[in-house]
């Protein structure tokens, strides 16, 4: 139900690398899973309203008021690798 | 009953606060205990107490993993967080503090809070004290394990689809499950946003309560958060006169004669015990594992994007700033993150957005609306924890889908936001079994006063897992 080739776009899509052995089982794994969830098919939905949240809260808001933020040095320490002024990543590009 | 740690959390704390117990002993008592355990709840144990002034006696709590605590390891039993100590405490964590209960330790769990048997933890499994060859449930299994076991006196873990009422049940203690927005999710590691929540894992229903009216509130942190409506009262029901209880689930496939047999005599002492018991259908509640699959995976491949190689954690990888993510995370996500990364990632992809996200959340209408019919005519649905006992270490977990429907009880109330209780009801095999009581929301010390009067009639005897 779920190949190979869609397996590996989705892996992209996620930022995951995938050994061979991992887009085999995977493929075998999320074919069955797919395949359970597949019933909620059989359900007449019609006119049925989503749920994203149970509880019905909206427009929470809070006094516009500036407060402190984090040290920018507590957030750096935090990095696998940082300079003092951010965090250091490798280029897009290399 | 002649050691400290035969006492429940309440009872300690009640002879620390009549100055007949130091608190700085039993804390003491505990942490050795901690250190000392062998089955593996543990990921970190406080070498002292950080507050022990406040109505909690200075009771220390073992901590889920998943929650942050300031300067402590704080990394979803993950890999992909070794090392990290957060500069911020959990609010759930930060309250329980004020009230009088320091931090044990971090318990061990699913790696964020993904599975059913801790299996899953980046830093071994744990073992069910009644039974050092089966799990102890999870995700919340070290929390439900260490209280199980007397390495600590009370734990709180967090429920997504189950991960504090199955591991509960599995040990053969009191596993709570708030309603969704009672307790802040700040500093909880996020999993599944719209379903995770935190609660109490205990030896009894009088502690559960106590746990969960030091935790509950509205916090300015977490905007999903709601004032409780009422201060959570202790429970001291002995009768159920009156009470009407909805049972549902022992028609099911899958759930084991043992577990079915122990349910039933637990729901005959509702009867006994004055309360009016009849058979009632939560029609869409078998789809519950379904909808749950696309829903919780959706959101956990959005929530687990920030795990990247950049701002904590480990970063691994040469070359460029993509292979970096990829490498970083294949590294550093155990084998079911990543299967639910995928799932969601393919549930929300072009094209399959409503095939299975749009429907599942129909889906979660549907049981909710179940539940709201349902509590028309009943005051609490009553089901099995899980269908089965404790299983073996390593026996699902070449099946993810068998590993799911651990679930299929818990679930349900999960999606449907309401407040869920499991308690010991007996011995299948010579294993724990567990039974649910869920109610509408916000009624939680309704469901821990009727919890608590079967709890007396039932008369479970824990002590064999404490050795």
């Amino acid at each position: 139900m779920i190949d190979r080739d869609q397996v590996l776009h989705v892996a992209r899509l996620a930022r995951l690398k995938l050994t061979d052995e991992e887009v085999e089982r995977m493929a075998v794994e999320l074919s069955a899973v797919l395949g359970h969830i597949e019933k909620i098919g059989e359900l007449d939905l019609e006119g049925v309203e989503p749920t994203s949240h149970v509880v019905p809260v909206e427009n929470v808001l809070r006094e516009d008021k500036p407060r402190p933020s984090w040290p920018r040095e507590t957030m750096l320490e935090l990095a696998p690798e940082s300079s003092n002024i951010g965090f250091e990543v490798p280029s897009p590009g290399a | 009953m002649s050691e400290l740690h035969d006492l429940t959390a309440a009872e300690a704390a009640a002879r620390v606060n009549a100055g007949e117990l130091s608190a700085a002993d039993l804390f003491e008592h505990y942490r050795k205990r901690a250190e000392s355990d062998d089955l593996g709840s543990f990921l970190w144990v406080a070498g002292e107490a950080d507050q022990t002034d406040g109505p909690l006696g200075g009771v220390p709590v073992a901590v889920k993993d998943l929650f942050c605590v300031e300067g402590v390891p704080s990394m979803a039993a993950s890999k992909i967080l070794e090392g990290y100590r957060p500069p911020y405490t959990a609010t759930a964590v930060r309250r329980l503090r004020a009230a009088g209960a320091p931090v044990l330790g971090k318990t061990n769990m699913d790696e964020f809070a993904m599975g059913s048997s801790n299996e899953n933890s980046g830093y071994g499994p744990v073992r069910n004290p009644w039974d050092r060859e089966r799990v102890p449930g999870g995700s919340s299994g070290g929390s439900a394990a260490s209280v199980a076991a007397g390495t600590a006196p009370w734990a709180i873990g967090t429920d997504t689809g189950g991960s504090i009422r199955q591991p509960a049940a599995l040990c053969g203690i009191v596993g709570l499950k708030p309603t969704y927005g009672a307790i802040s999710r700040y500093g909880m590691i996020a999993f599944a946003s719209s379903l995770d929540q935190c609660g109490p894992l205990t030896r009894d229903v009088t502690d559960a309560a106590l746990l969960l009216r030091h935790m509950v509130g509205r916090d300015e942190c977490d905007s999903t958060s709601l004032d409780y409506p009422e201060e959570v009262q202790l429970p001291s029901a002995e009768r159920l006169d009156g009470l009407r209880f909805g049972v549902w689930g022992l028609h099911e496939e899958g759930v084991e004669p043992g577990v079915l047999d122990t349910c039933k005599a637990a729901i005959g002492k509702l009867e006994e015990l004055g309360g009016t018991v009849e058979e009632i259908d939560l029609p869409h509640a078998k789809y519950g594992i379904s909808a749950y699959y696309v829903l919780a995976p959706a959101e956990a491949s959005a929530n687990l994007a920030r795990y990247d190689g950049v701002r904590f954690g480990i970063r691994r990888g040469d070359g460029d700033l993509t292979t970096m993510y990829e490498t970083t995370r294949a590294e550093g996500f155990g084998p079911e993150v990543k299967r639910r990364i995928m799932l969601g990632t393919y549930a929300l992809s072009s094209g399959y957005y409503d095939a299975y996200y749009g429907t599942a959340q129909r889906v979660r209408t549907k049981i909710a609306d179940d539940f709201r019919d349902a509590f028309k005519q009943v005051d609490f649905v009553v089901t099995p924890t899980s269908p089965t006992v404790a299983f073996k270490l390593g026996e699902r977990t070449k099946d993810p889908l068998a590993m799911y429907l651990s679930d299929y009880f818990t679930v349900p109330m999960s999606l449907a936001g309401i407040p869920t209780i499991s308690i010991p009801v007996g011995l299948s095999e010579n294993l724990p079994v567990g039974l649910q009581l869920a109610g509408p929301a916000f009624s939680e010390s309704r469901i821990l006063d009727a919890a608590h009067a079967l709890e007396k009639a039932v008369g479970f005897d824990g002590s064999r897992a404490r050795g």
